[in-house]
């Protein structure tokens, strides 16, 4: 096979579609080629997340068990590091991931991150997530923010925002329902910061408003003073 | 069970399991073990093979976590490409392929509401972005990444040429890149503030 062909079978190479020979001499030809090594990182992404596609499904509990205890029998030679160090050197490498996030976009899987975090953190208003997660509600994608509107059948909406930056010091952000052809009213205030941010909408979101955020000063106002930092056609 | 490092990136986890940090290893199992299995299932369509995919992949992350290199991709990319892998092995192993059309996948369950919400925005991102593709586009997608069928196998199946078949991959999974990484800011901001 020649080095044009072995080009040709990056996007075979991220779906899992090639023959077990062809995938080794893919593997050999990728070790001193720059191009497909990109272009491998590049179509990756999309190939892994195909896996949310399909929906998530509930392992067995003892799986877990099973998996930590194969683990540790591998490895019972190495010596456990001193906490500290662990510390420092966990704290720089989730800097250089954060950065490297960025470059990367908005990625599908990194969202889960998120979710997992906020089960710890203090429990958001019990309502917005029931409206989130109720299967009636329509669900619209925010322009502008990584997030979503959920819209449950009488009408009652909520946000949820994944690593919303935090309002700075002194403003707010402020959630408005703009129904079709009327003017905005106030939804609702919010702070952002940390990795996930769920707001109930305190006003009925009619089907065909938008709904929209804008940076107002604390306390609010009655009326958005700026441009939308992100919104939605609910 | 407490997750005293639920607070860490997955990349530091990695970090963490390349030191032979067990925990961390049990936080990445509790952040993807769902998704993972969830995606072995669809490729294995059995339940005990679908474990068996999971538990080899989790060991494979455990065995080569030092050669994770975070700028050429996110953890979970990594991780689930492990799963994927070692799923698509045993299926044509096992010779279980099938082509079954996404709409017989199981519905999310299991997890607390928050975590469902946004699983569900995940599966229907993923899933807007796959009906937007041409079909021809999506259908050698699908084959290859749920049915685990070869570049060669769908030549065959589909009666194209090879290099057909590499192209509407290469062009899916581009398109699949763009339609993720952009959220559409077609939305209008239609009704202007001019009004106070």
């Amino acid at each position: 096979m020649d080095a044009q062909d072995l080009h040709e079978l990056t996007a075979a190479y991220a779906l899992d579609a090639l023959g077990a020979d062809e995938a080794e001499a893919y593997e050999a030809h990728l070790a001193h080629c720059a191009r497909c090594r990109d272009e491998l990182a590049q179509l990756s992404e999309p190939a892994a997340a195909l896996a949310w596609a399909g929906g998530p499904a509930t392992p067995p509990p003892a799986l877990r068990a099973r998996i930590l205890d194969a683990a540790a029998r591998e490895r019972t030679k190495v010596v456990p590091l001193r906490r500290a160090w662990l510390l420092r050197t966990t704290a720089a490498v989730a800097a250089v991931a954060a950065c490297t996030a960025v470059g990367l976009g908005i990625w599908a899987g990194s969202l889960l991150d998120s979710v997992h975090r906020e089960r710890s953190a203090r429990a958001a208003d019990a309502r917005a997530v029931e409206i989130l997660a109720d299967p009636a509600s329509r669900r619209i994608h925010l322009a502008g923010a990584d997030g979503m509107v959920a819209v449950d059948p009488t009408g009652q909406g909520a946000l949820m925002l994944k690593r919303l930056p935090p309002a700075p010091a002194g403003k707010t952000y402020e959630a408005w329902v703009i129904p079709r052809g009327g003017s905005p009213t106030p939804a609702g205030m919010f702070h952002g910061g940390g990795t996930t941010t769920v707001v109930r909408l305190e006003k009925p979101v009619p089907r065909g408003s938008t709904v929209a955020a804008t940076m107002e000063r604390a306390g609010g106002v009655a009326a958005p003073t700026g441009a939308p930092v992100f919104s939605a056609q609910a | 069970m407490t997750r005293e490092l639920a607070h860490l990136s997955d990349e530091a986890l990695v970090l963490l399991a390349a030191r032979s940090e067990q925990t961390a290893l049990g936080e990445l199992y509790d952040r993807y073990g769902r998704p993972a299995y969830g995606l072995a299932l669809r490729v294995l369509r059995d339940e005990a093979l679908a474990e068996d995919a999971v538990q080899d992949a989790f060991l494979a992350l455990w065995r080569t976590a030092a050669r994770f290199v975070p700028e050429r991709g996110s953890a979970s990319t990594w991780i689930l490409t492990l799963v994927h892998r070692r799923a698509v092995d045993l299926v044509r192993r096992e010779e279980r392929r099938r082509a079954d059309s996404l709409d017989q996948a199981p519905e999310p369950g299991g997890g607390s509401a928050d975590e469902e919400a946004w699983l569900r925005l995940q599966r229907e991102r993923v899933q807007d972005a796959l009906r937007q593709l041409p079909d021809q586009q999506r259908e050698a997608l699908e084959l290859a990444y749920y049915g685990g069928f070869t570049q060669s196998e769908l030549a065959e199946r589909l009666g194209q040429p090879i290099g057909t078949i590499k192209s509407r991959m290469f062009s899916g999974l581009a398109r699949l890149r763009e339609l993720l990484g952009d959220p559409g800011l077609e939305t209008a901001w239609t009704h202007r503030t001019s009004t106070n």
